[in-house]
């Protein structure tokens, strides 16, 4: 456990040393769900009908942004083989850079939803509904994208085919994700939304380190 | 491309043997039939010409890659059976530094201390690093380091990670003639304290116990 406090602070460390990587996600997460309102206009109405969509839509593509960063780093300067060969479980430390990556991707998204709901005409309600959708699904979003990081280190050209397994993954998270928004504005309970974000979330994290930790052996040898 | 070393070897458990190693690199076999054996306080140097395997047979050894065929013992068990406890011993360092740029050198002992399951108070990891002529530059991140200083910064790590078996790819690169002695003499003193040393070099090195081994 203490390996994975470890890993968790190292990763933190690094991303206060080079915030500009970390920085670039999260502006185009507030860039685009703020161009929106901008491009569509004044109609309310409107604009609450789609808000959930977008913001959902810009919370998947930021959090894709930074994703190749997650092992990328530590695969090119050796350190990877290290934690491999460390007497730690592998599990545990490639849980640790998960947790720190959604740390650094995901909960300053949970965080502004808010505000960028305000822009979207979005009641108190249905915000609520929003940063809980985005609480459990994010982290969702860093755990499955933590294996197609492992599964395309050391290719050309990685990124994009990391993109393309990554995106069929995401769906789900994102239907139920933006669901429960709407689900909430139209009066409809959103308990079953909810409900399968948690079982999304519960299933990743019993078996999406274990499926990356092979990924990365594999990548090593 | 068979050597058997090391005749005494049974009268410790602290021993690596590699029984009958084959290692194919795409379509090529690198070497076959490969055996060899060291006990605590003997140092294995492998030697060859670029692109032999001798970084490949390296790997195999520490566990990174698995070999065609053939097995790798550490103390009379398979390395594959209790994987953890093996890594516990064991120190590689291999071509890349493995050292975050963005972080001091005090920073990268102390985060491999706690990965290493290492008790590292600051004091020593300074003084550490002050032993290998990094007095002054303990808080400087390490992308301000010259090459040979990070070889240097290994060497501390060396000394604080308590390893039993040191797996060396290539450690005397970028060093200078005095930083060479100090590696040697630091080998030296691990042998003498009962460790196992492999490594690769093209440099002739003198070392106590040492057994060559050319593929």
């Amino acid at each position: 456990m203490n390996a994975m406090f470890a890993i968790i602070t190292r990763d933190l460390l690094l991303v206060m040393r080079r915030k500009s990587e970390v920085l670039t996600a999260l502006f185009f997460f507030v860039v685009v769900t703020s161009l929106f309102p901008l491009g569509i206009g004044a109609d309310p109405a409107l604009l609450r009908k789609i808000a959930p969509g977008v913001i959902w839509v810009a919370a998947l593509l930021s959090t894709l942004l930074g994703l190749h960063r997650m092992f990328a780093a530590d695969y090119q300067d050796g350190t990877l083989e290290q934690l491999v060969l460390s007497p730690q479980p592998l599990v545990l430390l490639v849980a640790g850079k998960i947790i720190a990556h959604w740390l650094v991707c995901g909960l300053p998204l949970v965080i502004l939803a808010p505000i960028i709901g305000i822009q979207f005409d979005l009641d108190v309600d249905s915000l609520y509904v929003l940063m809980a959708s985005l609480l459990l699904g994010t982290p969702v979003l860093s755990l499955l994208g933590s294996i197609g990081a492992a599964l395309t280190l050391g290719l050309r050209g990685g990124s994009v085919l990391m993109s393309l397994l990554i995106l069929p993954l995401y769906v789900p998270v994102l239907i139920f994700g933006a669901g429960a928004v709407y689900a909430n504005s139209v009066g409809l309970n959103i308990s079953g939304h909810i409900s399968l974000l948690g079982a999304l979330l519960i299933l990743a994290l019993a078996f999406v380190p274990w499926v990356s930790a092979a990924a990365i052996k594999i990548a090593i040898e | 491309m068979t050597a058997t070393i090391s005749p005494t070897s049974s009268k410790t458990a602290l021993a690596l043997e590699a029984r009958e190693l084959t290692c194919v690199r795409g379509e090529r076999q690198l070497f076959s039939g490969l055996n060899l054996s060291i006990s605590a306080g003997e140092c294995l140097h492998v030697r060859g010409e670029n692109g032999v395997g001798k970084t490949s047979l390296l790997r195999i050894l520490t566990g990174l890659s698995k070999p065609e065929s053939g097995e790798v013992l550490w103390g009379n068990q398979s390395i594959a059976h209790d994987t953890l406890a093996y890594h516990r011993d064991l120190l590689f360092l291999g071509h890349r530094d493995a050292l975050k740029e963005d972080l001091s050198a005090v920073e990268n002992l102390q985060m491999y201390a706690a990965l290493d399951d290492v008790v590292l108070p600051l004091e020593k990891a300074l003084a550490t690093l002050w032993r290998f002529g990094l007095r002054g530059r303990e808080n400087l991140p390490v992308h301000c380091l010259s090459a040979g200083q990070k070889r240097r910064l290994l060497m501390a790590r060396m000394v604080t990670r308590q390893a039993k078996l040191w797996i060396l790819d290539e450690p005397f690169n970028a060093l200078d003639f005095k930083a060479v002695n100090a590696l040697q003499d630091l080998i030296a003193e691990h042998l003498a304290d009962d460790g196992l040393v492999v490594l690769t070099s093209h440099q002739m090195v003198s070392l106590p116990n040492v057994r060559v081994i050319e593929l």
